[in-house]
């Protein structure tokens, strides 16, 4: 475990030498911020039928998915992983004496970590300071907040052991570029990236709430506004935990199946 | 031209060597616009309309830019990998050959997997004409053309100005997404619902408006008078392309090679 954690920690501060990059990547998702609340207001302004969300609620949800959005996307990659699963160096992190599952886990979850970290204070800040109806608004209890703290934390492993899969079927594939973009699109829309989930049509909710990959990004985020009520929270987090626990066990044993058939790719 | 068109049978060539990947990745291109048009349509049938504009109008408008924008990166993808060449010294290798190093840059690199965002656009396109209500006359037609053109040509100068600033900061620059992808972003809703700074800076300074917007009101009989104004509004946005060039033109003569 001491093993994972120190991997966990070096990404972590390599990822935070980036800050250039990450400047530039704030002014991006500032501006996607705006113009998708200005369209989300547009569509508002003038309905007659009522909205399933009230707006504050969604500008916060907006904000929260410019700020933490190295939480969501699917096609934030390490390349160092396809490269070493199709140049054959893979050959080496077999000799490692730890687990490939764990290692590469922890590297990806510190790469993530540290790409929010850098971005979301100065997002959110200004998010806060913003005028209305732009303005983000606070939780509506502290213990919203609490809750939307711990159900971000196990959407983060959660989206983790999802990427996992994605990492591990370049064994089979080898050429990761075209099938990670088809799960990517279809992964972040139903982690209600394009429009959020509670103004999808029912049937369609239906089909997000069945698949894992709202609970990464569209339920924390509800139940930072306090559109999803705490208790119904809770019931959540279980459900998330449950998630977590069958995309490990699957990820680990196609990992545990691809290393007995694996070629190492020489070159 | 000639060259140029060397250079795309050469690049289409070497990219059909990976025939698996080629069609995966067309088949992502086409699925990425695709849901964000099934957002679109799924905020009309929740809403209805969007202050006046109804579902086909917008949809055109989405067709228009997502077509532009797709044949821009299909075309002009090689100033985007440019910070690439710059960095790498390769860019004197050009410099020493006889032709405009415009048009070399161009021809250095050319996305076909790009056709399945084309081609979903176009299937946009259809469906939102073959709905809408509008008497189609010769000048119209050729307002729809220009429309796409000129959205290309703004793409395209867009692409030259961050690749032109490479020139001077050697790595690529992230910014320039702000307004690539953020231009084809919110050019795909009519430019009016938005606050009415951004309308103002994406008309005059990086004319998107002038590429879908204005003559859409024109093509749609939403415009007030002055309808050749609206319809020439197109040649307007491709007058962008212009200081861009220049600003190349000052970029290339500033250039000193990294060396390695």
């Amino acid at each position: 475990m001491k093993a994972y954690m120190s991997v966990c920690k070096l990404r972590f501060i390599n990822g935070l030498q980036y800050r250039s990059a990450a400047l530039a990547g704030m002014a991006t998702q500032l501006f996607f911020g705006f113009v998708f609340i200005m369209i989300f207001v547009a569509f508002y302004s003038r309905s007659t039928v009522p909205a399933p969300m009230p707006l504050p609620s969604l500008v916060a949800y907006v904000w929260l998915q410019q700020a933490f959005l190295s939480f969501i996307m699917l096609w934030f990659r390490d390349n160092e992983i396809f490269q070493l699963i199709t140049g054959g160096n893979i050959a080496y992190e077999l000799c490692r004496p730890c687990g490939i599952y764990q290692f590469w886990f922890a590297k990806l979850l510190a790469q993530r970590l540290s790409s929010a970290v850098l971005r979301c204070l100065p997002i959110l800040l200004v998010a806060f300071l913003l005028p209305e109806p732009y303005k983000m608004g606070l939780p509506p209890s502290p213990a919203a907040l609490a809750l939307f703290a711990i159900t971000l934390l196990l959407g983060l492993l959660v989206i983790v052991a999802i990427s996992m899969l994605i990492y591990i079927s370049v064994f089979w594939t080898m050429s990761p570029a075209g099938s990670m973009l088809m799960f990517s699109v279809i992964g972040e829309f139903f982690a209600g990236m394009v429009i959020p989930v509670p103004l999808m049509p029912g049937w369609l909710q239906n089909v997000a709430y069945a698949l894992p990959f709202r609970w990464t990004a569209d339920f924390p985020f509800r139940v930072y506004s306090g559109q999803i009520p705490q208790a119904e929270a809770l019931w959540g987090i279980l459900v998330q935990l449950l998630w977590l626990a069958a995309l490990i066990g699957v990820g680990r044993w196609s990992l545990h199946k691809a290393l007995r058939h694996v070629v190492i790719q020489g070159g | 031209m000639r060259l140029y068109f060397k250079y795309l049978s050469i690049l289409f060539r070497s990219q059909m060597q990976y025939r698996a990947s080629f069609w995966l990745l067309t088949c992502g291109q086409f699925f990425s616009p695709f849901v964000m048009f099934a957002g679109v349509y799924f905020m009309f049938e929740r809403f209805g309309q969007l202050r006046g504009w109804s579902f086909y109008e917008v949809a055109l408008c989405f067709a228009v830019i997502q077509m532009a924008f797709s044949l821009s990166e299909c075309f002009a993808r090689g100033f985007d990998a440019f910070s690439g060449l710059v960095a790498g010294g390769d860019f004197d290798r050009l410099l020493v050959r006889p032709r405009s190093t415009a048009l070399q840059v161009l021809g250095s690199k050319f996305e076909f997997t790009r056709f399945g965002r084309l081609l979903q656009s176009i299937i946009v396109l259809v469906w939102a004409l073959t709905n809408l209500p509008v008497a189609w006359n010769a000048a119209k037609a050729v307002t729809l053309v220009m429309m796409v053109a000129s959205g290309v040509l703004i793409f395209t100068g867009i692409y030259m100005l961050a690749a032109t600033l490479c020139f001077w900061t050697i790595q690529g620059l992230e910014v320039a997404n702000i307004f690539t992808d953020g231009g084809r972003e919110m050019a795909q809703y009519p430019l009016n619902i938005y606050q009415k700074w951004v309308t103002v800076f994406f008309t005059f300074i990086i004319p998107f408006g002038c590429a879908n917007y204005l003559p859409l009101l024109y093509i749609l009989d939403k415009a007030d008078g002055h309808e050749v104004m609206y319809m020439l509004a197109p040649f307007a946005g491709a007058l962008f392309l212009l200081p861009c060039l220049l600003v190349w033109q000052i970029g290339v003569r500033h250039y000193r090679s990294t060396g390695s």
